[in-house]
């Protein structure tokens, strides 16, 4: 389904992934996490290939974030966060602390700690899925349409929240979006697939004035054209 | 069957064998009508009476299942029909084709295998055909060839003589009835219609009570059409080594009831409605002057005693076949294609009818509790296994990615996320799995294994409701409860996560 491409991704940085649905953006995601293997090439991580061996740990180094938080409707919201502290046997007083400066970070109401996701708002279960992802806290952090199941102004204030801890945590972040405003908010570098393949990469001022090819125009004009619709409908 | 075998094997080696006693009891068994019970109770009296230790084995459900459990060894001793064993059990076997009552061949032929018997007792329960003696009388009617003269009287025969080859295809040829059309009909149904006056000629067995109480005629076979079916008590030679004091006291049962003793007998049991082991105790008693060792239980303990029966077949197996099933539909689900095989597996377990399963089970494992509960292990498999599949494939992907993007090792998901996500369905499995046990173990009844079946199949043998209810009601408030106990226990074991409201 990819074509050939090369990603590469440093500490620190933020990389937005956009592209139309089917475009094979989720799927990277999907490789970098060993949750599928390549026809071809390699994922590394630190340098070193994905294979059976290192994957498990290589996971643990990862954050993943998917729409709607992926919670485990079984665990109270604490249950979830904990899970894999607890499967690798912290102790408590470690587990306890992490748990609370997560919670400051990502503010969320300490008392819905033990509600269970289906009496959580959306909003929460995706700072859940936040929380549950940096625990152990990893070095590349993967968000899948964060934000995508999300209403309009609870959005906004996770839009501010996310990008206020990715600044603060200065880890390396790959967040995937179909909404290039949201990418071009979070990410300096956007990556454009269209395809499988990666039509162009750089700033939204390079894609808005170098287009690599007329899709790439196509694409910012059809996000454009929504946004003042939206814009327009509602004021 | 390789399966099923390997499968019953696993749980006795799993549960550790009972069958070690240092000196094996006299099993005396017996078939399910109230002849055959009383037969063995007398047996089992007198055995018991010089000495030696009898385990009961009463009321086995059927021919086949008293053989196999002789032959296997699970029974000692049940009593029988030469007719029985020439026509059913050894046909095709050229030793016991000799002329009709050559008892010589028989006991030759048995003694081959191993086995041995006593005997005749005196009586014949063979079929024959009867009338009203009032309109016997009117038309001179004594035997079956005088039915040639009288084409206008109505016969209506049960189902089964109307088929057996030595029923009335036979006996018609014999007598040359071709001008006489036979209806089939419910045994009990045409005795009663026969007294009733509804028709004219019925078949019966020789020794029916019925025949006492509605003065029915019985009919001469005077052409000799109908083999013999002399009563025997057939028995196991080694069990007869082990206790020859109780055999030769049994052996002074031979030739000591004719056929009035035997229907009248009979009659105690199936019209006066007294306990096959009371009316038993009175005739070896009264013929014998031997004093009853073991007297009828009394109601309540009887009623205990089949409640620790029932509850142990129905624990045992569900608890085996929770230990079993599980790691299947987690293998299943695992696997889609040995899934499929290993859900065709069970589901194939479950058609075999029950009757024929515990049949397999004798040889295997004898006659009492534990053939009975092996085929309710097998029974038990199919409703968790599917249940525990179905709760794991119904477990959204996205979710199972979730926790292996976190870096939970395989065994981790499975303990930690997939079984408590899928335990609402496989508690249900496995409640539906020990509900339809309680009923099933009712069955077990005809192999020895008692428990509530026991007076539910008693009641049926003898027309009694009030001995049916004594079994049903039991069994039936026994399935409520354990019904009542899996929803408390879901309420407390399945995950509140799973069950909050969204706020």
């Amino acid at each position: 389904m990819l074509a050939p491409l090369d990603l590469q991704i440093a500490r620190g940085e933020t990389v937005g992934l956009i592209g139309p649905s089917g475009s094979g953006k989720t799927t990277i995601l999907r490789l970098a996490l060993g949750l599928l293997t390549p026809d071809a090439g390699v994922v590394r991580f630190r340098g070193a290939p994905l294979d059976a061996g290192n994957v498990l740990s290589a996971r643990r180094q990862m954050g993943y974030v998917v729409q709607d938080g992926g919670l485990f409707p079984h665990l109270t919201a604490a249950q979830n966060v904990e899970l894999m502290a607890r499967h690798l046997r912290w102790e408590a007083a470690r587990i306890d602390a992490r748990r609370s400066e997560l919670v400051e970070l990502t503010r969320f109401p300490a008392d819905a700690l033990e509600r269970y996701p289906a009496q959580l708002s959306g909003g929460q279960r995706q700072r859940v899925g936040l929380m549950r992802a940096l625990f152990l806290d990893p070095e590349l952090l993967l968000l899948d349409e964060p934000l995508g199941a999300i209403d309009p102004l609870v959005r906004a204030e996770l839009q501010d929240d996310l990008s206020a801890i990715f600044a603060r945590l200065d880890k390396a972040v790959i967040v995937v979006t179909h909404d290039l405003a949201e990418a071009a908010f979070f990410a300096l570098r956007l990556v454009l697939l269209r395809q499988g393949r990666i039509v162009q990469q750089g700033s939204i001022e390079t894609l808005l004035r170098a287009p690599a090819e007329p899709f790439v125009t196509q694409f910012v004009e059809a996000q454009r054209r929504l946004t003042v619709t939206r814009n327009g409908g509602s004021a | 069957m390789k399966r099923a075998s390997a499968l019953a094997l696993l749980v006795v080696v799993a549960l550790g064998g009972r069958n070690a006693a240092a000196a094996p009891p006299l099993r005396v068994g017996s078939k399910a009508f109230a002849e055959s019970v009383i037969l063995g109770e007398a047996a089992g009296q007198i055995a018991a009476a010089a000495g030696a230790p009898v385990e009961d084995r009463r009321a086995l459900g059927g021919t086949r299942l008293c053989w196999d459990g002789l032959v296997s060894g699970a029974l000692d001793l049940y009593p029988e029909y030469t007719g029985t064993l020439r026509e059913e059990i050894l046909k095709g076997d050229e030793a016991s084709n000799g002329a009709s009552g050559d008892l010589a061949a028989l006991r030759a032929t048995l003694a081959a295998r191993g086995l041995g018997f006593i005997g005749p007792l005196g009586f014949d329960n063979r079929y024959a055909l009867a009338m009203r003696e009032e309109v016997a009388g009117r038309l001179g009617i004594r035997a079956i060839s005088d039915l040639a003269r009288h084409p206008e009287l109505r016969i209506d025969l049960s189902n089964e003589f109307l088929r057996r080859r030595d029923g009335w295809p036979g006996l018609a040829a014999r007598y040359a009835l071709s001008e006489q059309r036979a209806q089939g009909l419910d045994h009990e149904l045409a005795i009663r219609g026969l007294a009733a006056g509804a028709l004219d000629v019925t078949d019966v067995y020789s020794t029916d009570a019925e025949i006492a109480r509605d003065g029915l005629r019985v009919l001469t076979d005077d052409r000799g059409f109908f083999p013999r079916y002399q009563a025997i008590l057939l028995y196991r030679r080694d069990a007869e080594a082990r206790w020859p004091a109780a055999f030769a006291a049994l052996d002074r049962m031979a030739g000591q009831i004719d056929d009035a003793t035997m229907m009248r007998l009979n009659a105690r049991v199936k019209l006066d409605k007294v306990p096959e082991r009371t009316v038993a105790a009175d005739f070896v008693a009264e013929r014998f002057g031997i004093r009853a060792v073991r007297a009828e239980e009394a109601r309540w303990p009887a009623l205990w005693r089949r409640a620790r029966e029932h509850l142990a077949l129905v624990s045992v197996s569900l608890l085996a076949a929770i230990l079993c099933a599980l790691p299947l539909g987690v293998l299943a689900a695992r696997r889609p294609r040995l899934g499929k095989l290993v859900l065709a597996a069970v589901g194939v377990v479950q058609t075999i009818p029950s009757l024929a399963l515990l049949v397999f089970m004798i040889p295997l494992l004898g006659i009492g509790a534990w053939p009975a509960t092996a085929a309710l292990f097998l029974y038990s498999l199919l409703p968790i296994v599917r249940n525990t599949h179905a709760g794991l494939t119904a477990i959204p992907g996205p979710l199972l990615e979730s926790a292996q993007a976190l870096g939970l090792p395989r065994r981790a998901i499975l303990w930690r996320i997939e079984l408590p996500l899928a335990f609402g369905t496989i508690l249900a499995g496995i409640q539906s799995a020990a509900v339809i046990n309680i009923g099933t173990a009712t069955l077990g009844a005809l192999v020895g294994a008692g428990g509530f079946g026991q007076p539910i199949f008693a009641g049926i043998r003898l027309d009694d409701l009030s001995l049916i209810l004594e079994g049903a009601i039991p069994a039936s408030l026994l399935a409520l409860i354990v019904q009542g106990l899996f929803d408390l226990l879901e309420r407390i074991l399945v995950p509140k996560g799973l069950r909050a409201a969204p706020r």
